[in-house]
């Protein structure tokens, strides 16, 4: 009899906790606003929001609630309010269009923004033209997954970032489309996040920018045509793992930047089109291994200051210059690469060609000291000057080499 | 004129060296373009034959065939016909037969390869940088009685514009890298016709290298359309220039 009662009370507990109410919002349906409903909602309840216009300013959720839009609800913030901003935990944002957020540079307005959240969700929204389109600070174990957000930016300053995480654990940010804001995704302070299957494409400034952001993982994002490609800087045990870096083309555009990075894996990249496809300053103890360099201006750009990397099994196809340095320091090895321009045998046929492979031109290390000398390129005293340097080697340094190249490309 | 211009195509014609230079031009476009499966880099390999082959033929072809028909040119000479007309027409016969080669070995393949600006620029920089160099030939020859003397300054020219000039310029941009030399330096370079050509046809294929500073402003320099007309303006001076001053020699010279 007394198994009865526990199984009775549990029960009626669990009824009582299932007592979440459903609210829908909409023409026709008993909530009108968005507002209303979030006042008369409770905690763990759901509010879906059917399709309409809703101008109703800034949409403050402080309910541990799910806000679901039903075929794209609309909400406009009319170039004057933040649109959607989360204070409190375990919300889930999902099936909006959010559009038109103000623009204001003292409180960075955003379509979305989360203030001190654990284990938001925000999922399959559309932003349009937002200053900012996502916004994260303090935010923990938050999920922001298969959004599209585009901005129309015109200027560096008159734009906010698409994904923007500050200060903030434990992120994951999947699947998003980024375009048209400065910075695709922007992480300052973010730490144990990944970033995983995003597209950034035509951002005004780096499509991914990375800073005082420690142990992070990316993998398999996409990056094209982003105005200065993607920086990561002052940052330790980041992993980079098969993403594409696309047509980052200009003066200051880079396929990566790094800037005092340590202890960084970069495996399994493509770099393809750009001016400089991965460019390395004050960065230590990296592995930089199985990518593809294929048809940029620099491959890689070392400078002197950057100690212990390894770059090894990548493939260096049809790139204007494979690797340009500043100095005459070497502290890296390159060993065990594919080289198209490579020239040498393989006698012993073990696949590693038996002449070591001196990827540093001649012209590129002119082109570094005097950038005006590209104006020669191609020419034929330049082509000339560049035979006797690989002969013998005499303005490049010496141990600036590849002792094992490859015969044949790896299959990347 | 028509004429004389016809008995010198003709003439050119009958000699086989110009077949020969058709052929091997022929022979190394299709080879370079069916070799390479990027056709940038096929592009980038012709230029070096547009830079170096197309103007030691042009100028040596052309310089040595004025000084064998200076018997031809006395004939005509004792004719009604006015100097001007017959200096004219050699020159123009010389033209056209030396571009119908080129055009023939490497226009046909660069159209069927690459059918796009490229190429067009290609053709055009080719045939610009023939009669450049046969303009100066023709120059050379009038200088000189000497046959050696004229044909050791053809190499000369030659050799100045593909080599010691760049090599000049490289030496002056280390010697003024503490100044913003990058636009005079485009001019300087400018006013080579080899340099030109080499720049105008990177401009439209190695685009990721050149898209550093100094690419910004070679393409804000040249990129432009109206670049693109001064530049084939100056290669046009480069053409009309040494025809116009061996033209007045002729006028005046004592045969």
């Amino acid at each position: 009899m007394k198994k009865y009662l526990y199984i009775v009370c549990f029960l009626v507990f669990c009824i009582n906790k299932s007592t979440a109410k459903t609210i829908h919002v909409g023409p026709g349906k008993t909530y009108k606003s968005i507002r209303s409903a979030l006042s008369y909602a409770d905690n763990f309840d759901t509010i879906i929001v059917h399709h309409s216009q809703y101008k109703e300013g800034n949409i403050v959720i402080n309910k541990r609630i799910a806000l679901l839009g039903e075929g794209w609800p609309v909400l406009d913030g009319q170039h004057k309010y933040e649109v959607i901003s989360i204070k409190a935990d375990n919300v889930v944002f999902s099936g909006f269009q959010v559009q038109n957020s103000g623009f204001a540079t003292l409180h960075d307005p955003g379509g979305i923004k989360v203030y001190d959240g654990i284990g938001v969700i925000i999922e399959n929204n559309i932003l349009e033209n937002n200053f900012f389109g996502i916004y994260i600070q303090y935010g923990k174990n938050c999920i922001v997954r298969n959004n599209r957000i585009k901005a129309y930016g015109v200027e560096e300053q008159q734009i906010g970032n698409g994904i923007h995480c500050w200060k903030s654990d434990s992120l994951q940010i999947i699947g998003n489309n980024v375009q048209g804001h400065r910075d695709g995704i922007y992480f300052e302070f973010v730490t144990h996040s990944v970033i995983w299957r995003n597209i950034s494409k035509n951002n005004i400034r780096y499509g991914l920018h990375f800073m005082f952001s420690n142990d992070d993982a990316y993998i398999n994002n996409f990056f094209d045509q982003n105005g200065a490609g993607v920086a990561v800087m002052y940052t330790k045990n980041v992993v980079m793992y098969s993403n594409t870096f696309k047509n980052s083309k200009g003066d200051a555009a880079y396929g990566i930047l790094l800037k005092d990075i340590s202890d960084a894996e970069i495996i399994g990249n493509r770099f393809l089109d750009n001016t400089i496809a991965l460019y390395l300053e004050g960065a230590n103890r990296m592995l930089i291994k199985k990518n593809v360099f294929s048809g940029n201006g620099w491959g890689l750009k070392i400078q002197a200051n950057c100690m212990d990397n390894v770059i090894t099994e990548n493939n260096f196809y049809a790139n204007t210059f494979d690797v340009a340095t500043n100095g005459s320091l070497v502290l890296n090895t390159f060993d065990r690469n594919y080289w198209d321009k490579y020239e040498g045998y393989d006698m012993d046929k073990n696949s590693f060609g038996d002449v070591p492979y001196h990827p540093l031109s001649l012209f590129s290390t002119i082109i570094e000291n005097n950038p005006t000398a590209m104006l020669l390129y191609r020419s034929f005293m330049v082509s000339l000057m560049e035979r006797t340097e690989k002969l013998i080697p005499s303005l490049t340094p010496d141990i600036f080499r590849d002792n094992q190249p490859v015969m044949k490309p790896y299959k990347l | 004129m028509k004429k004389i211009t016809g008995f010198v195509i003709t003439d050119i014609l009958k000699n086989k060296i110009i077949l020969f230079y058709t052929l091997i031009l022929a022979v190394f476009s299709w080879s370079v373009f069916s070799l390479e499966d990027n056709t940038a880099k096929g592009v980038l390999s012709l230029l070096n034959v547009i830079l170096l082959t197309v103007p030691l033929v042009s100028i040596i072809f052309s310089n040595i065939y004025m000084y064998n028909s200076s018997e031809f040119i006395e004939l005509l000479v004792s004719q009604p016909i006015q100097r001007k007309t017959i200096w004219s027409s050699l020159f123009t016969g010389l033209v056209i037969a030396m571009n119908m080669a080129y055009l023939l070995g490497v226009g046909i393949p660069v159209l069927i390869f690459v059918p796009d600006m490229t190429g067009l620029i290609i053709i055009l920089t080719g045939m610009m940088i023939s009669t450049i160099f046969i303009s100066i030939a023709v120059l050379c020859s009038i200088l000189t009685r000497d046959k050696a003397r004229g044909i050791g300054f053809a190499i000369i020219t030659w050799l100045f514009l593909t080599l010691i000039y760049d090599g000049l310029v490289l030496f002056l941009m280390f010697q003024f890298s503490d100044y913003p030399i990058e636009k005079p330096m485009v001019i300087v370079s400018a006013l080579n016709p080899i340099d030109l050509a080499r720049i105008m046809v990177l401009l439209q294929v190695d685009v990721s290298a050149l898209m550093g500073y100094t690419g910004a402003i070679f393409k804000q320099i040249f990129g432009t359309s109206l670049g693109l007309i001064v530049s084939f303006g100056l290669m046009m001076l480069w053409i009309i220039i040494p025809f116009l001053i061996s033209l007045k020699k002729f006028k005046n010279k004592d045969l």
